[in-house]
């Protein structure tokens, strides 16, 4: 079961192949065989999931419901949910039971009627590319579990690939949807800024956190997606205007798409065999009818210290309300209201948080701020700008999702600066808002290599054709890990 | 830029932080780091450039002037550390 | 004063944090009624739960405009919301979502009238939106401060004054006139006790000829206007003390003791303070287009000034009169019923209000909103005097009888038989009955003991129970007595 498409997964429940409660029961027990290997959930919501299944299956019943009633769904746990701990990987929260559900939580069950099978781990408050930094230990990568499997949606990436759920919910600040993607082979997508309700989902960065899906492929991720999305008043950044529909748009001929190659993403610092597979699929693509071409973003190398001046910058005021008072860990035996603050947020946040939270208290602090973050800001400015420009010329922009495949637990823990370089290529979307997307693209030793896509604006469904087109070409993304199959 | 431990204390105490000595010395470490990193900034040519402050030009949508919630305090104060009468406590604060 | 005014200047600048009269807070549904349970207006958004988000209410924008309007100030066609950071535990994000390097009014003025009659124009620099905070008790927990955070997320606006002030007295001037301000605008119900309208003063001194500033304290908590005098008189009085005795000021935030009148320092304000402002990433830039504020302009009331004018001039009321009726829109709106349904002479109305209505009001200690006398009763009993029916002295026993809740004018009259006798026959009757139960009196009268004519008056008066109209008694007693 845990192979099918979401689409065959809805025929199979219309048609009574299987009931969702069936689907959400093999779910359940796949996370029991195989999570202890991978540590993927922080919570599993099983009496919630059979409930939320009999609810699907008795509308199923009725010829109710629409494609994803029924279908199980792992949740990052990022997004609020209601009566369930919602810790966002961090001791801080870790007795967190969300007192109200995120808006796409409500979409995505209530409206929707998937089945939620859990809350993900994940980089604490989303902050780390590696699952390293979570509270509730590392993720492993299901392709070779010595290795990380990419952050911070490290838990919802892996799940997907070991087929512990089929489909998982992912947030996405500086590549934290796209680089898990691609180092475990999946399709991930993080829509434009505004597209989807950030209502309830745990600010890390205000101005570039975004959520979206990571899938088994484009067709899964659009299906997700389209529920997902919508303006949502609630959220004074949601974007007022219809959803295109992303389903409908699939199998539409990219013949004349124009794809650009920004030469600053295959410079150096790019793993020869990462390019090698990168550059075979631009082939395909131009097998499609894809029209190729060279581009510059010339303020694309930039994009890594613009982000780690802006992003901590804003989680330094984001995390500034877990203090110990209202909710989440208060440290013991404090006698002053200073110890409290100062304890609770010393051993509630661990390291990674700790450090970012510095450096946006320094960059914001009185005689930086000119330096480092109003400069942070101009420099977002001309990268945002660099992509107007392309897209004038091109319809999409490709490139690889990450300069190597994932590397081993551990290797880069005491070096934050090599860490940070892992999203060289997936910043600049979240800078500029625009949507982007990882596609398996091929292996290098038996390691998945994703390929970036970036859009225009509200581009959403020009994505997702073009990598179904290529996804109907190559089977890249049908290849399953070998211990969890 | 390279930062003192004094400077890490400093910000640490902003940003109410709890730092051991040896903490410090390792965070002043990676800080420094980092921002060599970021000091790349400063070679962008930034003449004449408007700040970005959001990735979309829209305006704030204002929301009418309706109430809309309901008491929840008992849901809400079930996850406070310590609570009395309805109040959230916390050690005596000195103005 | 106490301080000598000859050798010390003191420069006064006011911030005011004024809480606007909205239904719901400025970023979420929570409702904003004072003196509710503890933590039951604080909703996920007031809480700052993980997760909740800010949306602007309407209202608060709305009602910041309108006070831009009022002071002829410039409302920024686009301005944005920043966060200011500090810890404290009334303070649930961490941050206060206020307004920093773009505020929504900037450049305003207000006109106060001095003790000797001149008007000194008080520059105010800017008014901006922002949320209020929770409340800390201190009292009542052993060792510890409850946190009620019901009035956090209340819109406000803080207005902030030029150093234009002087003195204690010019202080005081502008904060009534910007208190009555905002109460006519109907965006602040004013209440000082319940902190509806807030007070910090900055005030330094400076030797007289000196046009450099001194270093100045900023006192918080001062939350009546006699506090606000008595505060800045105190702290005009600790600088000069310390300056004269060789001292320097030191730049910091003082808390007014209103049970010593003094002030102290702040002890959790020592450390110097490090906002870290940063435009609110949650929030878009807000954009108010010419159309939106001639919308609003269309909205806004009649103001303090204009209406103290028209009164003169439409009502040809005096000066004193006019202010006084215009101190309050309530009062104002009541005034103008009374003339308009007793179709009585502005000034007896007036008079009437003033004088009769206040006064008894006062002594109730009843505000003019929750008077016992309607303006429509007002205007009855009025109407009843100007077509006779009563004396003005008999007037007074019916006001006193409608204060009571006896019922209307007409009503008492009635039921007291308090109607003026205007028939001349029965007056004359009288008369004559006076007349021949005082002989000596008449006589004397006649011998040229004029002052005696009042005598017979109030005997006539007394004889009809007062109810005799006083200028009919007058004008046939005067023919009865020279006949």
């Amino acid at each position: 079961m845990h192979s099918l498409t979401l689409k065959e997964m809805a025929a199979g429940l219309r048609a009574r192949k299987f009931s969702a409660r069936e689907l959400t029961q093999h779910y359940l027990r796949r996370i029991e065989t195989f999570d202890g290997q991978i540590n993927s959930f922080i919570t599993v919501t099983a009496g919630q999931a059979l409930a939320q299944a009999a609810a699907a299956d008795e509308k199923l019943a009725r010829a109710e419901g629409g494609p994803l009633t029924g279908i199980p769904l792992a949740q990052k746990d990022i997004f609020c949910t209601q009566g369930v701990k919602t810790s966002c990987g961090s001791r801080m929260l870790d007795n967190f039971i969300a007192p109200y559900d995120a808006t796409i939580v409500r979409k995505l069950h209530h409206e929707a009627g998937m089945v939620m099978l859990g809350k993900c781990n994940m980089d604490e408050f989303a902050m780390g590319s590696s699952n390293e930094t979570s509270w509730y230990g590392p993720v492993k990568n299901p392709w070779d579990l010595t290795r990380v499997p990419g952050g911070s949606s490290g838990g919802s990436v892996a799940a997907v690939a070991a087929g512990l759920a089929p489909v998982a919910t992912a947030s996405d600040t500086g590549g934290s949807i796209r680089q898990p993607a691609a180092l475990t082979n999946l399709t991930g997508i993080k829509p434009t800024y505004g597209r989807v309700s950030r209502y309830g989902m745990i600010a890390f960065a205000s101005s570039l956190d975004q959520a979206g899906v990571v899938a088994r492929s484009a067709e899964d991720a659009a299906y997700v997606l389209q529920a997902m999305s919508g303006f949502d008043p609630l959220d004074s950044t949601s974007v007022d205007r219809p959803v295109d529909d992303l389903v409908a748009g699939l199998n539409r001929p990219i013949r004349g798409l124009r794809i650009g190659l920004p030469k600053e993403y295959f410079a150096a610092g790019l793993a020869p065999e990462v390019r090698a597979r990168v550059m075979a699929a631009v082939g395909v693509f131009e097998q499609l009818g894809a029209v190729i071409s060279e581009i510059s973003l010339p303020n694309a190398p930039l994009s890594v210290p613009t982000y780690y001046v802006v992003a901590p910058a804003e989680a330094s005021s984001n995390l500034a309300r877990y203090d110990g008072v209202r909710y989440g860990y208060r440290a013991q035996g404090v006698k002053t209201l200073e110890e409290l603050y100062k304890r609770s947020r010393g051993e509630g946040f661990g390291p990674e948080v700790q450090r970012r939270i510095m450096i946006g208290t320094y960059v914001l602090s009185h005689g930086y701020y000119d330096a480092y973050y109003l400069k942070a800001q101009k420099v977002r400015k001309l990268i945002c700008e660099d992509f107007r420009r392309a897209f004038e010329q091109v319809d999409l922009v490709l490139g690889p999702t990450t300069t190597d495949v994932a590397f081993k637990l551990g290797a880069k823990t005491d070096d934050p600066v090599a860490m940070y370089l892992n999203d060289i290529y997936t910043i600049a979307a979240n800078l500029a808002g625009i949507p982007a997307m990882s596609l398996p693209c091929g292996f290098v030793d038996g390691l998945p290599v994703g390929l970036q896509l970036m859009g225009n604006y509200f581009d959403e469904a020009r994505l997702l054709n073009a990598a179904h087109q290529y996804q109907q070409a190559t089977d890249f993304h049908k290849q399953m890990p070998q211990a969890f199959r | 830029m390279s930062f003192s431990i004094e400077h890490i204390q400093q910000v640490a105490h902003l940003a109410r932080l709890a730092l051991g000595p040896e903490q410090a010395a390792h965070y002043a470490r990676q800080l420094s780091d980092i921002l060599e990193m970021v000091g790349q900034l400063a070679r962008a040519d930034t003449q004449g450039v408007e700040p970005m402050a959001h990735p979309l030009e829209m305006h704030q949508r204002l929301r009418p002037d309706v109430v809309t919630e309901t008491d929840r305090r008992e849901v809400f104060q079930a996850l406070a550390p310590a609570v009395e009468n309805g109040l959230y406590i916390v050690p005596k604060v000195i103005e | 004063m106490a301080y000598d005014a000859s050798a010390w200047e003191a420069v006064i600048g006011l911030e005011v944090h004024c809480q606007l009269l909205t239904r719901s807070k400025i970023f979420s549904g929570a409702p904003t009624q004072y003196g509710a349970a503890p933590n039951t207006q604080a909703d996920a958004v007031t809480l700052g739960l993980p997760g909740v988000l800010p949306v602007l209410n309407a209202s608060a924008l709305e009602m910041a405009v309108k006070f831009g309007l009022a002071i002829q100030a410039q409302i920024a066609e686009r301005c944005v919301f920043a966060r200011k950071h500090y810890f404290y535990p009334d303070l649930p994000k961490g941050y206060q979502i206020s307004q920093y390097e773009q505020p929504i009014v900037a450049k305003g003025h207000l006109d106060i009238e001095l003790a000797d009659g001149s008007v000194k124009r008080i520059g105010i620099t800017r008014a901006h939106l922002e949320e209020d905070a929770g409340k800390s008790l201190h009292e009542g927990f052993a060792g510890a401060t409850g946190i009620d955070l019901n009035r956090a997320g209340t819109p406000l606006i803080e207005i902030v004054s030029e150093p234009d002030l002087r003195s204690p007295a010019e202080a005081v001037a502008y904060l009534k006139k910007l208190h009555q301000l905002v109460v006519y605008l109907g965006i602040c119900d004013g209440n000082m006790q319940e902190g509806s309208f807030r007070c910090d003063a900055n005030v330094s001194v400076r030797r007289r000829g000196d046009t450099r500033f001194g270093t100045r304290t900023e006192t918080k908590n001062v939350n009546s206007f006699r506090f606000v005098e008595k505060a800045i008189e105190y702290e005009i009085q600790r600088q000069i003390d310390i300056l004269e005795s060789g001292g320097r000021v030191v730049q910091e935030t003082r808390l007014f003791n209103p049970d010593t009148g003094e002030t102290r320092a702040m002890r959790s304000k020592e450390e110097a303070m490090d906002y870290r402002y940063f435009p609110d990433p949650d929030l878009l830039p807000v954009v108010v287009g010419p159309a939106e504020i001639d919308r609003i302009r269309a909205t806004m009331p009649e103001l303090p000034e204009a209406k103290k004018q028209r009164f003169m001039t439409q009502y040809g009321l005096s000066k004193y009169d006019a202010t006084v009726l215009t101190s309050e829109a309530a009062l104002a709106d009541y005034y103008e019923d009374v003339v308009r349904i007793s179709g009585a002479d502005a000034k007896l109305c007036a008079n009437w209000v003033i004088t009769d209505l206040l006064g008894a009001l006062n002594k109730r200690g009843e505000d003019i909103t929750a008077s016992p006398v309607t303006a429509a009763m007002l205007a009855g009993l009025i109407a009843r005097i100007a077509d006779q029916t009563i004396s003005g002295k008999l007037a007074k026993d019916v006001f006193e009888a409608m204060l009571a809740g006896e019922g209307t004018a007409d009503e008492i009259i009635k039921a007291k038989g308090l109607v003026q006798i205007t028939d001349e026959g029965a007056i004359r009757k009288a008369i004559e009955d006076v007349i021949a139960q005082n002989p000596r009196q008449l006589a004397d009268y006649r011998a040229g003991k004029d002052k005696l004519f009042g005598f017979f008056v109030g005997q006539v008066m007394k004889a009809t129970q007062g109810k005799a109209n006083p200028e009919l008694v007058n004008r046939l007693l005067k023919d009865r007595l020279a006949s």
